[in-house]
């Protein structure tokens, strides 16, 4: 898919993350918007993963590590058709599969997530499989920057270098917020860069929000043969919807229905914008 | 009774005997495969063992992941760290994402001793019965461990066995017939029916000759699946005995002892019952038969809580 399909995705993608939160009444609206793009550009262009291929044992895998953001993962899951898009209005209601973190009763799903520091390991059991049966699939999981502090996370990163597993793509959403307030304020994890330098990493930083610099980033790996790669995505938590970006208030909070109107106005407009500069 | 080997053996040994016939079958290890006695398994199959460090967190996601590409993994690490550490790992990768990880927790229950409690593990069966989809073994002897291990190999849910290091005793005829979630009975008595797992079976079954000496009839179940408990079982023990006492080498809170607490209640079935297990104190300095001697968990210790049991019970 092109860049200017990509970014047209992106905007329908933010539009149906704030409405299905908007009806289920709960959801993490700032992290799903801050991380949407990268999933976007994962799942319609550089991963090998469809409904077709899904117990395919070369499919890649993407396990979203930071799975409160569940309504990104749902939201481009229905679009690539795993299921029928109205399922998506059943999000966190009684005897629903579409569950407040991401589950595999979900088709498309590859691993029930939602405690925090858990993606990693699995990624890299999944990451391993590959490398010992020579395997070509790539194993993409996604991290919240404020899940970093958890240990597990760089007890799997270290195993990642030790094993050599240039299969496995990690990028962390670094939004910079966490639900307490900024990353940095929180316990401080800069240089992110340093330390997964030091984990045996080989990073690369990107615009996580710039559909061009994502494509550019993903398209590059592996990044060193023998090493595990990381991409540090630097993005607006509630990226799209001036009112939300940047808010700590919006990490889990539900727009009212007149939010959800003006929110819904906003992309419309940049949905037009795009449309005419392409013309 | 014939003395066997300690089940860690026989653990390493049946699993090198199943991995030889699978190249998808792995061991996931936390530094943990001399305490494993794998080591002659890492020198037979060296690309069928990974190591993971002192990390059991990482160990048992890592072996969901692996497990979820088809992997036979078979995830060993002492029962203590591996149970208590890595109890989210358990609950959500394993158990809740519903990938058939092979548990094994080793030197399990106090089989450290004097190590001290950081490394004993009374706690797991209580933890893992309150998660759903994770089966719980302790077996007794040789024959159960060997045959737990086969069973685990082709189960199709997550499932944790734990065992300690000391030589068992055979406690088995030889066609008895093992499965997973069905009790052995050793014995049967018309007066006692001692419920035990694990290690503990073993001095229940010496415990009925004490009292046989006595002129008490008692009867042992080698209850080596906790969950899911075989009901029958115990109910059966409860219909042919005038009491019951568990055994149990865990807290006394959580365990065996409660669980068939809770059926015999829940089913109107009340008997004279006594939960033998490690009261909820510092447990006791000493090696793992020392602290079963001063728990009581010995042949003359056990004889003689069934026959308070049986006294108050006549009374």
């Amino acid at each position: 898919m092109d860049e200017q399909a990509l970014k047209l995705k992106s905007i329908e993608y933010r539009k149906t993350i704030l409405t299905i939160i908007h009806h289920a009444k709960a959801g993490h609206t700032g992290g799903s918007l801050s991380c949407v793009d990268i999933l976007n550009v994962l799942y319609n262009r550089v991963m090998n993963i469809s409904p077709q291929n899904f117990s395919d044992p070369d499919r890649d895998r993407y396990i979203q590590s930071k799975g409160h953001s569940v309504e990104a993962l749902y939201t481009v899951l229905a679009d690539k058709g795993f299921f029928p898009r109205e399922e998506l209005n059943t999000l966190n209601e009684y005897q629903s599969h579409f569950i407040g973190h991401p589950t595999r009763k979900v088709p498309g799903v590859e691993q029930n997530t939602g405690a925090l520091g858990h993606g990693l390991s699995v990624a890299v059991g999944v990451a391993l499989s590959g490398k010992l049966d020579g395997r070509s699939y790539r194993v993409y999981t996604l991290l919240g920057d404020g899940e970093l502090t958890e240990g597990s996370s760089w007890e799997a990163g270290m195993t990642a270098a030790h094993y050599k597993l240039d299969n496995l793509v990690v990028i962390v959403d670094r939004n910079g917020l966490q639900i307490t307030g900024p990353t940095e304020r929180v316990v401080a994890l800069e240089s992110l860069e340093a330390k997964f330098r030091a984990f045996g990493f080989e990073v690369r930083t990107c615009d996580g929000n710039d559909i061009a610099d994502l494509i550019n980033t993903l398209e590059q790996v592996p990044f060193e043969t023998g090493k595990p790669n990381l991409i540090i995505a630097n993005t607006v938590k509630g990226k799209g919807v001036s009112f939300i970006e940047d808010q700590i208030g919006w990490h889990h909070k539900v727009p009212t229905d007149e939010q959800l109107a003006d929110a819904l106005a906003e992309l419309e407009r940049a949905q037009a914008d795009l449309v005419k500069v392409t013309a | 009774m014939e003395l066997g080997r300690p089940n860690l053996e026989e653990f390493a040994a049946t699993l090198l005997e199943l991995a030889h016939q699978d190249r998808d079958l792995l061991v996931l290890t936390s530094d943990s495969r001399g305490s494993g006695k794998l080591g002659s398994y890492a020198e037979a199959l060296p690309d069928q063992i990974v190591e993971v460090g002192i990390a059991e967190q990482n160990l048992v996601g890592m072996a969901a992941g692996l497990a979820a590409t088809g992997k036979n993994v078979f995830a060993v690490s002492p029962a203590c760290f591996l149970t208590a550490r890595a109890f989210e790992q358990i609950k959500n990768d394993v158990a809740y994402s519903d990938r058939p990880v092979r548990l094994i927790g080793i030197s399990a229950g106090v089989s450290y001793g004097a190590l001290g409690s950081t490394h004993h593990s009374l706690h797991d069966y209580a933890a893992l019965r309150a998660v759903n989809n994770v089966d719980i073994v302790a077996p007794a002897d040789n024959f159960e461990t060997r045959e737990a291990i086969r069973a685990a190999y082709h189960h199709p849910r997550p499932i944790y066995i734990r065992f300690g290091k000391r030589a068992m005793p055979h406690l088995h005829a030889p066609d008895t017939r093992f499965e997973i979630g069905r009790a052995i009975t050793l014995r049967q008595g018309a007066d006692v029916t001692f419920i035990a797992t694990g290690e503990t079976v073993a001095p229940a079954v010496q415990a009925c000759d004490v009292l046989a000496q006595h002129g008490i009839a008692a009867g042992v179940i080698s209850m080596h699946t906790i969950k899911p408990l075989d009901e029958e079982a115990l109910l059966n023990a409860a219909q042919t005995s005038r009491a019951l006492v568990t055994v149990e080498e865990h807290s006394v809170f959580g365990g065996l002892g409660e669980a068939c607490a809770a059926v015999l209640m829940q089913r109107g079935v009340y008997k004279p019952l006594k939960i033998v297990g490690i009261p909820d104190e510092y447990t006791v300095t000493g090696s793992q038969p020392e602290i079963f001697a001063h728990y009581g968990i010995t042949p003359d210790g056990l004889a003689a809580t069934a026959q308070q049991l049986l006294a108050v019970e006549l009374a």
